[in-house]
């Protein structure tokens, strides 16, 4: 009875409940391990952020029941995601989110779209850097879109994670505004993007500034700019000379680009708000612990928390965000 | 080749097998080349697009599955005595089979763990002839030791149906 | 010199008496999750991340790693006794293994499973410590050119050379191919052969397949013949181990080449599965007593073992010095790495002195304590082999299931593994090769995505396989290996015909 009733207040006070969580109905835990979905492979971006939520969840000891990190990533994500769209009413089943929640199904025609999901939380977004080898000429953003504008269409190669993903859609729009067309590799793995660059395979990459760090240090990769509306807010010096505070924005280097990835996170429809509160509560914990600190310094993570409606606003802008982009680049499905 | 002609109490022929498996293949071929197209086939500017080694690999086993076929009409007489398995030698790769079959089903309506019991159960008394007691051992003990190890220790879930779920998991 | 300096002092980190102790835990858990096929090495090393928070990144991360090594000392175990290899990396031990076991030498294939591990690894574990940095430079050399390069070569050293019917290698080959390209396809992202079927979009994992060919498959075919299996009279001998080291030396060849093989592999990062199933192939055709291969051959056990551990230890260095992680193990041993705060990268071996040394210190310790956990148990799991067939066929059912739905948390991964179970009962008794078709089945998706990949580069342009001396000697090498056997046919063949009789052509 009180379930129903809950459950009528829920869907009839959606807007409210969330714009502040209720506190009082905190009680209710999960009574069996929670899988936490990753729809992405083991090693990527998602996956490092959820084992890392499982160490300090289990660290702290902030759950009763153990969180358990499951990757499915067939499909580009699609299996995962199409796994919690079908668990309706599992509260105990999360899922942690990149891109592809909103690239998958446009991408691939695989019917499944975030309104069949329960937004929780967003945990943080991902930056992406426009990286260079350090041995070639190219020191500043302006320099390299001269060289590209001057060269052949296709000449310059751009290495990146996926196909009709964040970086290839990053690499339409980089195209656009220089006005000549580059050549997109694919790959499996943002630290295999990252060691091509390296090894000179390609021109330049779009990586994630956590796939990037470890060459940067070493002096083998150089970042042009961030695709971000302000620099990086860590001042800390990465390198001898450098903090990522010191990369300056796409925008103020005459390339009009933005992108940030959503890591969010999200649960089965048909959940009650008091088991999104719990999962609110729960990050917001986790987000307290100074290893998250350390976490999102050492990925250079835009440390943006949002819950509710205005979590739910900024998903939805980002959908048609993605939905415009890759109608441009032509990457719907047809 | 498994060739007794123990008191014949029939058998498939391998021809037939044969031609069966060549056809699968074929068909196999047919539906990987059906889909190349849909994702197109061609040879593009940039290397192969999506379809190009499939389709090729599609073909091939269409011509494969064809010439298994072929070279079996064409000795089709000479190959009738050639035995895949003989009856008697394949009821008991149903005694396995099928049990299999049905387990599969099992984990699906009741989870793995309940399944396996009555599975191996199952195995042990019809197949075996073991009293109920080692039985009950073997089919209690492994699901058990099992369950500890991987939705305890290693937290994997597996499979899990009503009777996990009433002791709460 | 200045790297004995740095060992000795990672000894000195590495040898507390805890972290022995942590050691010895870790190998154990290690087997265990190597032994069932439903662990990967990925699976027990991240759900024993967390739990190692507590202690000294130091020991935490060698604790980690000997889970590393047990698992890849376990694989083979269930491959020799069961035809199931419990780590992808250990089906290429089963070709020999099995049947060795089957003939009653188990305990000896066990043995040379283990020992040509320990050989393989600790190979692996001198060149990282001498000549990391060298290596790491190489390993950036290679793009996606490179990588095609040795998927081919892998390939090229192992097919051609079947005793089965060419038409049906072909087939089964194709098939394994065909397979590989259900789902996602890396280079546009499109789907392929699913046809609209969401079980489809994962693909066909390459565990599943070989869990329901070989482990079902083979319990098929034993049930055909009769309730028991055939090596339960062989007797256990505590000795064998020694017994078995005796003979061993005479393969030195063998495993220098899977050595050799197992490091390039390890470091380009080709993986510790593509370097077994090359290994084998190589064992194979250098062998005098070719015919006997797949037979029950203790060479057919040294080969595959050694590369694959090998090639297991050296994926440790890109990961390391690049953070290129060689196999999903080592990815989430990567992701270890940086919830401790160590960046793994070209500055990890200056900046972290005491943990790389003690993290290398400690591959030599973990592998000697891990021989020796492995070896004292070879008569335990021998003896495995004697408990009656009505009992442990149904068990293996069990794990092969448990095994096959683990790999993706799906059901359609089990039902695919029974109709791969009656796929490998079928191919077995109309002579269609197993193995080819595996070995596409792990192949063709990186190979086809490699290609394309350089295809990219080179905006369509074959020239670019033979575009630096590098990759141009790698894919000569491939041809000449794939055309050896032709040639040395086309010399040999007086006539004869071409048709698929069951016999040798």
């Amino acid at each position: 009875m009180v379930f129903t009733l809950r459950r009528a207040f829920v869907a009839a006070g959606f807007a409210v409940a969330v714009a502040s969580p209720f506190p009082a109905f905190a009680a209710w835990e999960p009574t069996k391990p929670v899988e936490f979905v990753v729809p992405a492979g083991t090693g990527g971006g998602a996956d490092q952020m959820a084992r890392f939520i499982q160490g300090v969840v289990a660290k702290n000891n902030l759950m009763k029941q153990p969180l358990i990190v499951v990757n499915k990533s067939g499909g580009a994500g699609a299996e995962g995601f199409l796994e919690v769209k079908n668990a309706k009413g599992d509260a105990n089943k999360i899922i942690i989110t990149l891109s592809n929640l909103f690239t998958t199904p446009l991408a691939t025609g695989v019917p499944f779209n975030w309104k069949d999901l329960t937004p929780v939380a967003m945990l943080a977004l991902d930056e992406f850097v426009l990286w260079v080898n350090s041995e070639s000429p190219y020191k500043t953003t302006a320099e390299y879109m001269t060289a590209i504008r001057g060269a052949d269409a296709g000449k310059f190669r751009m290495a990146g994670t996926g196909s009709k993903q964040e970086d290839q859609i990053i690499t339409v729009a980089l195209e656009k505004a220089v006005g000549k067309k580059m050549t997109y590799i694919p790959f499996k793995g943002g630290g295999d993007v990252a060691v091509q660059l390296v090894g000179k395979h390609v021109d330049s990459t779009v990586n994630n500034p956590i796939e990037a760090v470890a060459h940067w240090r070493a002096g083998t990769l150089r970042p042009l700019c961030v695709f971000d509306s302000a620099p990086m807010a860590y001042t800390a010096k990465i390198t001898a000379t450098q903090a990522w505070g010191d990369i300056p924005p796409c925008k103020t280097q005459g390339l009009a680009v933005e992108y940030l990835m959503l890591r969010g996170i999200f649960m089965a429809p048909g959940v009650t708000q008091e088991q999104v509160n719990f999962y609110i509560d729960l990050f917001k914990k986790v987000r307290a612990t100074p290893d998250w600190k350390k976490f999102t310094e050492d990925g250079a993570f835009k440390d943006s928390f949002m819950v509710g409606k205005d979590f739910v606003d900024w998903v939805s802008q980002a959908e048609t965000i993605h939905k415009q982009l890759m109608q441009e680049a032509g990457f719907i499905a047809k | 080749m498994a060739e007794k002609n123990e008191a014949t109490s029939g058998f498939i022929q391998t021809r037939w097998m044969e031609v069966a498996v060549g056809v699968l293949i074929a068909l196999l071929g047919a539906l990987v080349v059906v889909d190349s197209h849909r994702v197109g086939a061609a040879w593009a500017e940039d290397g192969p697009q999506s379809g190009y080694f499939p389709n090729g690999i599609g073909w091939i086993l269409v011509a494969c599955g064809a010439w298994v076929v072929f070279q079996q009409v064409r000795r089709w007489r000479a190959n009738a005595g050639n035995v895949f398995v003989t009856y008697a030698d394949f009821k008991p790769v149903l005694a396995m089979l099928l049990p299999t079959i049905g387990y599969i089903v099992l984990i699906g309506l009741i989870g793995i763990y309940v399944a396996s019991a009555i599975f191996i159960a199952g195995f042990m008394l019809f197949q075996g002839k073991y009293k109920w007691f080692p039985t009950l051992c073997v089919s209690v003990g492994v699901p058990l030791v099992i369950f500890v190890l991987f939705e305890i220790w290693f937290l994997v879930p597996l499979p899990k149906g009503p009777v996990e779920h009433m002791l709460g998991f | 010199m200045e790297d004995i300096g740095n060992l000795m002092h990672g000894f000195a980190v590495a040898l507390t008496w805890k972290n022995l102790l942590f050691m010895f835990v870790g190998i154990l858990l290690g087997v265990l999750i190597g032994v069932l096929p439903g662990l990967g090495g990925a699976n027990g090393v991240a759900i024993l991340l967390p739990l190692t928070f507590t202690m000294p990144p130091t020991s935490a991360i060698i604790m980690l790693s000997c889970i590393y090594w047990g698992a890849l000392f376990g694989g083979a175990i269930t491959s020799i006794l069961f035809n199931i290899p419990g780590e992808p990396w250990s089906v290429a031990t089963t070709f020999d293994g099995y049947p060795m076991a089957q003939k009653g030498r188990a305990g000896e294939a066990l043995t040379a499973a283990f020992t040509s591990s320990f050989v393989g690894a600790f190979f692996a574990i001198v060149l990282i410590t001498f000549l990391a940095p060298l290596v790491a430079k190489f390993a950036l050399k290679f793009g996606p050119p490179e990588y095609f390069a040795i998927q081919l070569l892998t390939f090229c050293s192992f097919v051609g050379m079947g005793r089965e019917p060419p038409v049906k290698t072909i087939a089964a080959m194709m098939i394994g191919f065909a397979l590989a390209a259900v789902g996602i396809d890396t280079v546009t992202g499109t789907l392929r052969m699913t046809y609209g079927m969401p079980a489809l979009l994962q693909g066909f994992d390459f565990l599943v397949a070989v869990i329901g060919l070989f482990g079902l498959g083979e319990i098929f075919l034993t049930m055909e013949e009769g309730l028991s299996f055939k090596g339960k009279s062989g007797r256990i001998d505590p000795k064998i181990v020694w017994k078995t080291w005796k003979e061993l030396p005479r393969y030195w060849a063998t495993s220098l080449r899977a050595c050799l093989v197992g490091c390039w592999m390890g470091i380009t990062p080709g993986g510790a599965t593509p370097a077994s199933f090359m290994s084998y192939g190589m064992a194979r055709r250098f062998a005098k007593n070719r015919d006997k291969f797949g037979e029950g051959e203790i060479e057919g056990v040294v080969a595959p073992e050694t590369a694959a551990h090998a090639a297991g230890t050296s994926a440790l260095l890109p990961m390391l010095t690049l953070g290129i992680p060689g196999s999903p193990t080592a990815a989430v041993l990567l992701g270890g790495l940086l919830i401790w705060g160590l960046q793994p990268g070209p500055l990890l071996f200056v900046e972290k002195k005491d943990f790389v040394w003690g993290l290398i210190a400690s591959m030599y310790l973990g592998n000697i304590v891990g021989l020796i956990v492995v070896l004292t148990t070879v008569p335990w799991w021998a003896a495995i082999l004697r408990i009656p067939f009505a009992i442990i066929a149904p068990v293996i059912v069990v794990i092969c299931a448990i095994g096959a739905y683990t790999v993706h948390n799906n059901m359609f991964d089990v039902v695919m593994m029974v109709v791969f179970g009656v796929i490998g009962y079928v191919f077995k008794k109309l002579k269609y090769p197993l193995a080819p078709f595996v070995l596409a089945l792990v192949l063709g998706d990186m190979a086809e995505t490699s290609f394309r990949q350089s295809m990219l580069l080179s905006g369509g342009n074959m020239g670019i396989f033979w575009s630096n001396p590098l990759v141009g000697s790698i894919v000569t090498l491939a041809l000449v290996i794939l055309c050896w056997p032709l040639v040395g046919k086309l010399r040999s063949r007086g006539g004869g015909g071409g048709t698929p009789a069951p016999k040798e052509a």
